[in-house]
């Protein structure tokens, strides 16, 4: 803790959990489709989320964060109109999520491409959130660190390959806190890979090449 | 090497230094993040200036709420100090009106700085602007007294705690109360030990305060009891500084507020079900806002 915990942050209000909070979610999905804009987003809240999201403007917050805004900028006020003159298609839902965090969203992603995507987070306070689910696969992360997010087959040697070219081409880059998730044996997989400092944006273009990942993704501090 | 863990320590390193809480925790929060304490101080200003912007975001006459239950508070107060003296003087109007427009700034989606949360927001403003524009108080001085509200707050946040859901409203707005007695009585010129002592007596003078928000929105009563730290705030600035003594000491007051946060009913910790939010009129206005199937 420091002296800027306590006085700040800098903060659109009214609710540091309600509406800073889902800020940083929208935005850990803004990085997840790499700053790209969606044809049409479809945000579930559940929980305290669904019940009071109009009075804490968590609707406009998670949308600016979709849109790239942080939870200082002043258009989070404005996010509804804002994606409206995007041409950004959404839609809430309220519907609770069966065991989730009071503070939960349910954010499903459609890019121009076709392709489709979800992040599950929740807001835990004091502006702190916590990644759940990435399509479907069980992720964990605060967004407070750089978090590299590599989706790919589960075989034999593949975290050796990430972490041993990790090794020879970053040799800085210290990895702290590590999770792997899988739907099924064989299956698609992903590792949660948080490290200490700033990752560059390299790494994730490298790991891309590593045999058997489809896609790796940086999500620097959010 | 400060822990932010005792406010005794604070006030014993201060002494011991030969300078204020706030050049002390500057010197040593430059040193534990790894930056000069020209880039701190800079940062900290800006934090100050965004406090000035939401004053004046919140003193507006249209000031609206998001959720339509309040408004205008902040613009209706600077109104009755411009009409002659109020009840407790012009200086003290000037200072609720700066309360009610920053938590009102929040409450309809302005900026606002978490000092030390949200929901408490009006308070360190609304006494740091009211030295500085109504008492002549020198900008620097304010921004310095930051650092010292800053340390104050880490130590409750650490021994105590400044989360409503937790501890209640005393952790908020007697938490923001606390620093801003401290801060106020370091810019007037007071010792260490006073500032610790304007801090005792602000969290004594809130202690009990239970948070329960209607509709489980930070607006009723959530706005007005801004005004009412800021008023502790001032008052414990004061007895402070005129020598009064706390008699028991800031850091057991500190204990003291989270044995009584942590004997406070779930009900009257941000859950909206007990107190103000529990009564017809507070589910009334949750109704209003919310729609009826939220009991």
């Amino acid at each position: 803790m420091n002296v800027f915990d306590i006085i700040g942050p800098v903060m659109i209000g009214p609710s540091s959990s309600h509406t800073a909070g889902a800020v940083r979610l929208g935005r850990v999905v803004n990085k997840i489709m790499d700053g790209k804009q969606p044809e049409k987003v479809t945000i579930t809240l559940s929980g305290s989320f669904a019940r009071t999201y109009k009075g804490h403007g968590t609707d406009r917050a998670i949308l600016a964060g979709i849109l790239g805004y942080h939870s200082w900028d002043a258009e989070i006020r404005d996010a509804l109109e804002i994606a409206r003159e995007r041409k950004l298609n959404y839609e809430f839902v309220c519907r609770d999520i069966p065991n989730a965090h009071p503070n939960t969203a349910a954010i499903h992603f459609l890019l121009p491409d076709g392709t489709e995507g979800e992040v599950v987070g929740a807001s835990v306070g004091g502006g702190n959130i916590r990644v759940d689910e990435v399509n479907g696969l069980r992720v964990d992360f605060n967004g407070d660190c750089s978090t590299i997010l590599v989706m790919h087959l589960d075989r034999p040697g593949v975290i050796a390959d990430v972490t041993q070219l990790m090794r020879a081409k970053y040799p800085d880059a210290n990895i702290a806190n590590f999770r792997l998730s899988r739907k099924e044996r064989g299956g698609e997989s992903i590792m949660t890979i948080e490290i200490d400092g700033v990752a560059t944006e390299g790494m994730a273009a490298d790991l891309r090449e590593v045999d058997n990942v489809i896609n790796a993704l940086l999500i620097k501090r959010v | 090497m400060l822990t932010y863990r005792s406010i005794q320590e604070l006030v014993d390193a201060a002494d011991a230094a030969h300078c204020t809480i706030g050049e002390l925790t500057l010197r040593q929060q430059a040193e534990e993040m790894g930056q000069d304490e020209i880039m701190l101080l800079r940062q900290m200003d800006k934090n100050f200036a965004v406090m000035e912007e939401a004053i004046t975001f919140g003193q507006r006459r249209e000031q609206t709420s998001m959720s339509g239950l309040t408004g205008g508070e902040g613009w209706k107060m600077l109104e009755y100090s411009r009409r002659g003296e109020g009840v407790s003087g012009t200086f003290m109007s000037r200072a609720m009106s700066r309360a009610l427009a920053v938590a009102g700034c929040n409450a309809s989606m302005g900026k606002i700085v978490a000092a030390p949360t949200a929901g408490s927001c009006g308070i360190l403003p609304a006494c740091l602007v009211s030295l500085l524009e109504d008492r002549g108080a020198d900008r620097d001085a304010v921004v310095m007294s930051m650092f010292t509200a800053g340390a104050f707050g880490m130590v409750i946040a650490q021994r105590a705690s400044i989360a409503g859901a937790q501890g209640g409203c005393q952790a908020e707005c007697g938490s923001a109360a606390g620093m801003a007695a401290a801060a106020m009585v370091e810019i007037m010129g007071g010792t260490p030990q006073q500032c610790a002592d304007a801090c005792a007596i602000a969290i004594v003078n809130q202690m009990g305060l239970v948070c329960d928000p209607v509709a489980g929105l930070v607006e009723i009563p959530c706005i007005k009891r801004n005004v009412a730290g800021v008023m502790t705030a001032f008052s414990s600035a004061d007895m402070a500084l005129a020598g009064i003594r706390p008699y028991i000491p800031a850091d057991e007051c500190v204990e003291a507020m989270r044995e009584v946060g942590d004997a406070l009913p779930v009900a009257l910790k941000e859950t909206a079900i007990g107190g103000l939010a529990g009564t017809p009129t507070g589910k009334a206005l949750r109704e209003k806002v919310f729609g009826k199937e939220q009991n």
